[in-house]
């Protein structure tokens, strides 16, 4: 009895939704929703015939990956450096903290200014240095903009949960391995890394949802998918194709794929990865 | 004492159930237009409202295009639509085909006895709007068009008469290698590729962009944009891509701040894209008839226009629809007309409203103003330059823009581009197809 609120809220607000998404999705309906057509698996397969949405597929997976894995690298690298620092700390971590403040698609749009082809500061700089830099046209250097981007909004969330891990490992345990004589190096590896694995397991599966779902208002902001689809990652054609032109039953069986993929994700997280993190 | 009380609030509340009946009726009027253009639409509403009693049309921004339109929609669905809804162009295939969430034009002002001459206005404005039958179903209400402009101080510095603007694409290419060798770093880019490259493109030529008019005839409509012409045109701005002398902007109007700047020295973009040049341009320009191929037969034609018109939503009360068609005949008025054209930039929708601010002096003032009108009505329309009418153009647009952006960086040549564009163009007209059968 206690917990119906809560089954009750996640009721309304996450089976009722997900549950019209996969009603929409086997329907052909006019934008205002003044014709509607049972139409059963035929937008799935008319996706599926799709090698443009095909592609998607894998810039979405070389994109989380980026994400992913750079958005926990960096700000593990920095909270270890921050979890040394005696002075000045607080202002330090405040100033880190500071980019989760920023909505995504403000994110974007300042790196879009920093990087702008002609405008940007940043590509000024590269221009001096011989390097031609125009993501507008080049697919390889948009996605390194908005990977940019998205990693840079993410790593204080980041940075916060590795800070907080770190401080909970016991210092006896460092002491005593510096005493015995190892290096700070293969202490991190040996002694710090493992312990933080819960941590860094539960950031995973955050930041890979993360980078499937939050992120096209970064992509919106700046390079809209292209050039050429180069940055076309599944959740932006769900929203380019549903809010922006009124494509319901595509939009809405986008989604309903998308929700597959990130639950067998999670659920294959949890099964294999979870095995290896120590508690 | 008591009773005096009572008496007054419920004397007070009587007259308020009372006032509707003979208060204002409003209505509602969604729009996109932010910053300085919203503020010329608040005044045409403003002075409607002053200029009679019975009506009141509250214009509210409702964010950009299609954030308008999805807004609208999510209203519609809700049972509670505006009265009056700024839809893009490439929106008017979706709302056409949504009978029943629309009312023509032409009957609201059947309907409201109000007197209304589609002949009146410009063929290319209105022709765009309108069925096959003649009914004007929506609007015209802010038409720009795309134009070429020239940075003629950096004409000069290249050694070209600044005063001769090329009218080819043959002089195009020839005064681009002069520029590059004159030290232009960036020598043509263009806003809106599809628009300029691919629709108007097409009109200018006097060729079809799609079968069935250009979709105006039917659902049923297949894309025809693989032609040989397209491949050829679209090519020659790849090639141009290779050698350094067309520099791509991107979808949208990015193209203009990279003229305005004086980064690019010619260069395709909305005739609305003047305001910002005037301000922001330390240089000598001017403003030209975009460049067609001199071998082709017939062209230049006339140019498509781009922009916004205003839907009437359905399901409202019939004394509505009358202060809906009484703002639709004072939008119309030659002096409204001329105001909203000489402050905003966009063409003027009728003719006498076009006359009417030739003999005010005001093109004289401002040398090529007029320049987009011109180009508009060049020639009388014919089936492939009067516009089109494509479902889910906006998915239709974007597959045309990403395999444009397949060709400007070389990974595809124009044809299979081209003939890309076609198939999968031409997957999301049958969806739509489907759809509102």
């Amino acid at each position: 009895m206690l917990v119906a609120p809560q089954v009750a809220i996640t009721l309304v607000f996450f089976f009722w939704p997900a549950a019209q998404a996969i009603w929409y999705s086997f329907q052909l309906q006019d934008a205002f929703g003044l014709k509607t057509q049972f139409v059963g698996l035929q937008n799935f397969s008319t996706l599926f015939n799709d090698s443009y949405y095909l592609a998607s597929f894998k810039v979405t997976a070389l994109f989380s990956a980026l994400v992913a894995f750079f958005g926990l690298a960096i700000s593990l690298l920095l909270a270890t450096m921050a979890d040394r620092v005696v002075r000045g700390a607080m202002a330090y971590k405040t100033l880190l903290i500071w980019p989760y403040a920023v909505a995504p698609a403000v994110a974007g749009v300042l790196w879009a200014f920093l990087f702008a082809p002609s405008i940007g500061i940043v590509t000024y700089v590269l221009k001096s240095m011989g390097i031609d830099w125009n993501w507008i046209l080049r697919g390889d250097q948009a996605m390194l903009l908005v990977v940019i981007a998205a990693v840079w909004k993410q790593i204080s969330y980041n940075f916060l949960f590795f800070l907080a891990g770190l401080q909970s490992i016991p210092r006896s345990l460092i002491e005593a391995a510096s005493i015995d004589g190892a290096s700070p190096l293969r202490r991190f590896w040996t002694i710090v890394f493992p312990l933080l694995s819960p941590t860094t397991f539960f950031l995973l599966v955050v930041n890979m949802v993360y980078a499937f779902f939050d992120t096209f208002g970064i992509i919106d902001a700046t390079t809209q998918g292209g050039p050429a689809q180069a940055t076309q990652i599944l959740v932006y054609k769900v929203y380019h194709d549903g809010v922006k032109a009124g494509d319901l039953g595509g939009s809405s069986a986008q989604s309903v794929i998308l929700m597959v993929i990130v639950i067998a994700l999670t659920v294959a997280q949890f099964r294999y990865i979870e095995r290896k993190v120590q508690y | 004492m008591r009773l005096k009380n009572f008496a007054l609030p419920t004397a007070a509340l009587a007259l308020s159930f009372a006032l509707p009946a003979h208060a204002q009726t409003e209505i509602q009027w969604w729009h996109s237009m932010g910053g300085a253009l919203g503020e010329a639409l608040n005044g045409l509403a403003d002075k409607f409202n002053a200029s009679q009693k019975d009506y009141k049309v509250v214009a509210t921004y409702k964010g950009q295009y299609p954030e308008s339109m999805t807004a609208a929609i999510a209203a519609f669905r809700a049972g509670n639509a505006p009265h009056l809804l700024q839809v893009f162009e490439v929106g008017t295939a979706t709302m056409m085909a949504a009978k029943g969430a629309i009312v023509p034009v032409a009957t609201v002002m059947a309907n409201a006895n109000e007197p209304f001459d589609p002949k009146a206005y410009l063929p290319t404005v209105v022709g765009y709007y309108t069925d096959l039958k003649g009914n004007m179903l929506s609007f015209p209400f802010n038409s720009s068009t795309v134009m070429f402009y020239i940075n003629k101080d950096a004409f000069k510095k290249a050694g070209l008469d600044p005063n001769k603007a090329p009218k080819t694409w043959k002089e195009v290419l020839a005064a681009a290698d002069k520029l590059k060798a004159s030290g232009q770093e960036c020598v043509y880019t263009t806003s809106w590729p599809s628009w300029m490259h691919i629709e108007n493109f097409s009109a200018w030529h006097n060729v079809p962009i799609g079968t069935k008019q250009n979709g105006m005839g039917g659902l049923d409509t297949v894309f025809t944009i693989n032609s040989p012409l397209h491949v050829r045109h679209i090519a020659m701005l790849g090639d141009m891509s290779k050698k350094g002398l067309f520099t791509y902007a991107g979808r949208t109007n990015q193209g203009d701040a990279k003229f305005s700047s004086g980064e690019c020295a010619m260069f395709s973009g909305s005739a609305g894209a003047q305001a910002g040049i005037k301000k922001a341009a330390k240089f000598d320009w001017s403003i030209n008839f975009i460049p067609y191929h001199d071998d082709v037969p017939g062209a230049p034609q006339n140019s498509i226009i781009g922009g916004a018109s205003v839907w009437v939503m359905g399901g409202k009360k019939p004394d509505e629809y009358k202060g809906v068609a009484k703002f639709m005949a004072f939008l119309s008025r030659p002096d409204i007309q001329m105001e909203w054209h000489t402050t905003t930039g966009y063409v003027p929708i009728t003719q006498a409203s076009y006359e009417l601010t030739r003999k005010s002096g005001f093109y004289d003032k401002n040398p090529g103003a007029d320049m987009p009108v011109k180009q508009l009505t060049n020639k009388a329309p014919t089936e492939n330059s009067k516009g089109l009418r494509f479902g889910n153009f906006v998915q239709g647009r974007t597959v045309i823009e990403e395999e444009l952006e397949n060709v400007f960086a070389g990974k595809k040549d124009a044809k299979t581009a081209l003939d890309d564009a076609v198939r999968r163009g031409n997957e999301i007209l049958r969806q739509f197809e489907a759809a509102n059968k």
